[in-house]
């Protein structure tokens, strides 16, 4: 009996996983009037989802329909015609734009949002700021001891989040400058789950979008970052100001001046209503 | 007549298919993860898999060995069968041979219900408690290792390890334990020596599945282990295993990519280490069974 029952259960987790590929990998029809088509940067997911399901739920004739990718898979489908909206968290290159020339396809930035990473420590860690060098030292493994850093005598906990997040590659990107991540670095499946061990472990390090970790409160204590100058604290204000460094805008390309039912969706997330979620999904809303 | 035999034919074509989708899903599953791995064997090579770096996301190279991850995943099942042995055999003894039958009808749907409780709420009480514990108890910096998953695994092992095991030593016959018992030795060395002995083989096969549910086990390791993917044989290093490490990364990975068909091998790779748990624990519970 309890045979039966294991093997079915590892059968019905096989097939789970089976069908989530299935419908994972399900492509959109492009060019469909009734749609609105989203593809791109998988950071944004999460906000341009909100968004879509707001803006149907007041606009029950709409369909949107989102998918990630990355930003590279988003422009490219852009560049294809195959998207009506390429959201990109990073901007446009120009072997991109010359591509889109020879198409004669117009990419249109508008940007939509900011993302400020914030960098964690335990409270009780003594240090209060770090240089972006000295964060990636810590994160490719170079550093180990806070004490290399200024601070005690304890092993450094390193905390990121898992490879499949686009703020791993972001990080990567502008605090690692490329380099890989030290294998001792703890993959943790969900930013809660950064915020909770730094909670858990005094001598951790982690980073977390803004918004979570202005939520966690006095429970982890976000570092002030220098690039070059002064140390600035993260905030709401300084990340819209670009003086904060780790932070970037988030974009929506089009294919030339958004018009139709494209324009009024960009115009919903441009809106109080857009913003309102922008905030609500821990990102910076550009409102003024 | 005839039209009780279509009947007849009808309904058995229906449960001859109901029984073969099992069968059907099994050869299904094997061919997509066949086709779905195929194109990492051209590009960038089936080699590459043996490395000792798993790095999928990098602006220098991307790296694809699975050394760190198979011996995480090895790591805690060692551990957690080191754990979950001695407590599931010792529990099925007691509870099919020393304890009162007031204490069975106490014991078993306790058991029952660990056996059901859903790993993710597992992995909520190791992260919240186990991990806690563990940190304090060894004076470690961190609280995600592979030890705190090996004890959380070994609380999902060792209910099977318990129920099948007490079926095996209550299959042990009665001329057995009279036999030992009419020729001078005590109840406990009638137990220990010539009952346990005897139902040995079901034993192993309960301990090989228990190995088994460890070794597929995913949500609750993903939650505690810290997912750090270093070759380690220490019990308080962080680890990734296989399992964590496919649903951590399957649900962003670009479609089609060298990236994805890695994920699919390191699926191919724990679909055969625990085919061949099953097979030789079915071959051990059969022989056991024919004895």
């Amino acid at each position: 009996m309890k045979l039966l029952k294991i093997k079915i259960a590892a059968e019905i987790a096989i097939v789970g996983i089976m069908a989530a590929f299935v419908f994972g990998a399900g492509k959109v029809v492009a060019g469909d009037s009734n749609y609105i088509i989203i593809k791109g940067s998988d950071t944004m997911v999460h906000l341009v989802s909100t968004w879509a399901e707001d803006y149907m739920k007041t606009n029950p004739k709409a369909e949107i329909s989102v998918t990630g990718g990355g930003s590279g898979t988003g422009i490219a489908a852009l560049l294809n015609g195959t998207t009506d909206i390429c959201a990109a968290s990073r901007s446009i290159k120009d072997k991109e734009l010359k591509l889109a020339a020879a198409k004669n396809i117009k990419p249109r930035e508008i940007v939509v949002a900011r993302d400020g990473i914030a960098v964690v420590v335990n409270p009780v860690n003594p240090i209060n700021s770090l240089s972006i060098e000295q964060i990636g030292k810590i994160y490719t493994g170079a550093y180990t001891n806070w004490k290399q850093v200024g601070g005690p005598d304890h092993e450094i906990i390193v905390l990121s989040r898992e490879s499949s997040s686009g703020t791993f590659v972001f990080f990567q990107e502008h605090v690692l400058k490329m380099n890989d991540y030290t294998p001792k670095a703890r993959l943790m499946p969900a930013t809660s789950a950064i915020i909770n061990a730094t909670v858990e472990d005094k001598w951790s390090i982690g980073y977390v979008g803004l918004g979570y970790a202005t939520d966690a409160g006095d429970k982890v204590k976000p570092l002030a970052v220098s690039d070059g100058g002064k140390a600035i604290v993260p905030s709401e204000a300084t990340v819209k100001s670009g003086e904060y460094s780790i932070s970037r805008p988030l974009y929506l390309y089009t294919n030339g001046e958004p018009t139709g039912r494209v324009k009024i969706f960009i115009d919903y997330c441009l809106g109080s209503a857009g913003q309102k979620i922008v905030r609500e999904t821990g990102y910076i809303s550009i409102a003024k | 007549m005839k039209k009780l035999r279509i009947k007849e034919s009808a309904v058995r074509i229906l449960i001859a298919g109901s029984a073969s989708i099992s069968i059907i899903i099994v050869m299904l599953i094997f061919v997509f993860l066949g086709k779905e791995g195929f194109p990492f064997i051209k590009d960038p090579g089936l080699f590459q898999l043996l490395g000792s770096k798993w790095a999928p996301v990098s602006f220098i190279k991307e790296s694809y060995g699975i050394y760190p991850l198979l011996t995480g995943s090895l790591l805690i099942t060692f551990l957690a069968t080191l754990i979950s042995l001695p407590i599931g055999v010792c529990g099925a003894v007691y509870i099919s041979e020393i304890g009162s039958g007031f204490e069975r009808e106490l014991f078993k749907p306790f058991i029952e219900i660990l056996a059901g409780i859903p790993s993710v709420v597992l992995g909520f009480f190791g992260l919240m408690v186990i991990g806690p514990v563990t940190k304090s108890v060894f004076h470690l910096s961190s609280g995600l290792t592979a030890l705190t998953g090996a004890l959380l695994l070994a609380l999902m092992a060792i209910p099977t390890i318990i129920s099948i095991s007490e079926d095996a030593i209550r299959g042990v016959p009665r001329s057995f334990k009279e036999a030992s018992l009419a020729l001078g030795a005590s109840k406990l060395q009638t137990t220990w020596k010539v009952t346990v002995p005897a139902a040995l083989s079901g034993i192993i096969a309960a301990v090989m599945l228990g190995m088994g549910r460890v070794i597929g086990e995913t949500m609750a390791v993903l939650m505690v282990t810290g997912n750090a993917a270093i070759i380690t044989m220490s019990p308080f290093e962080s680890v990734r295993t296989m399992t964590a490490t496919i649903a951590a990364e399957m649900g962003e990975v670009p479609f089609g990519s060298a990236h994805y068909s890695a994920l699919f091998w390191i699926g191919i790779i724990l679909l055969i280490v625990t085919f061949g748990l099953n097979m030789v624990a079915m071959r051990v519970l059969k022989k056991y069974r024919m004895n």
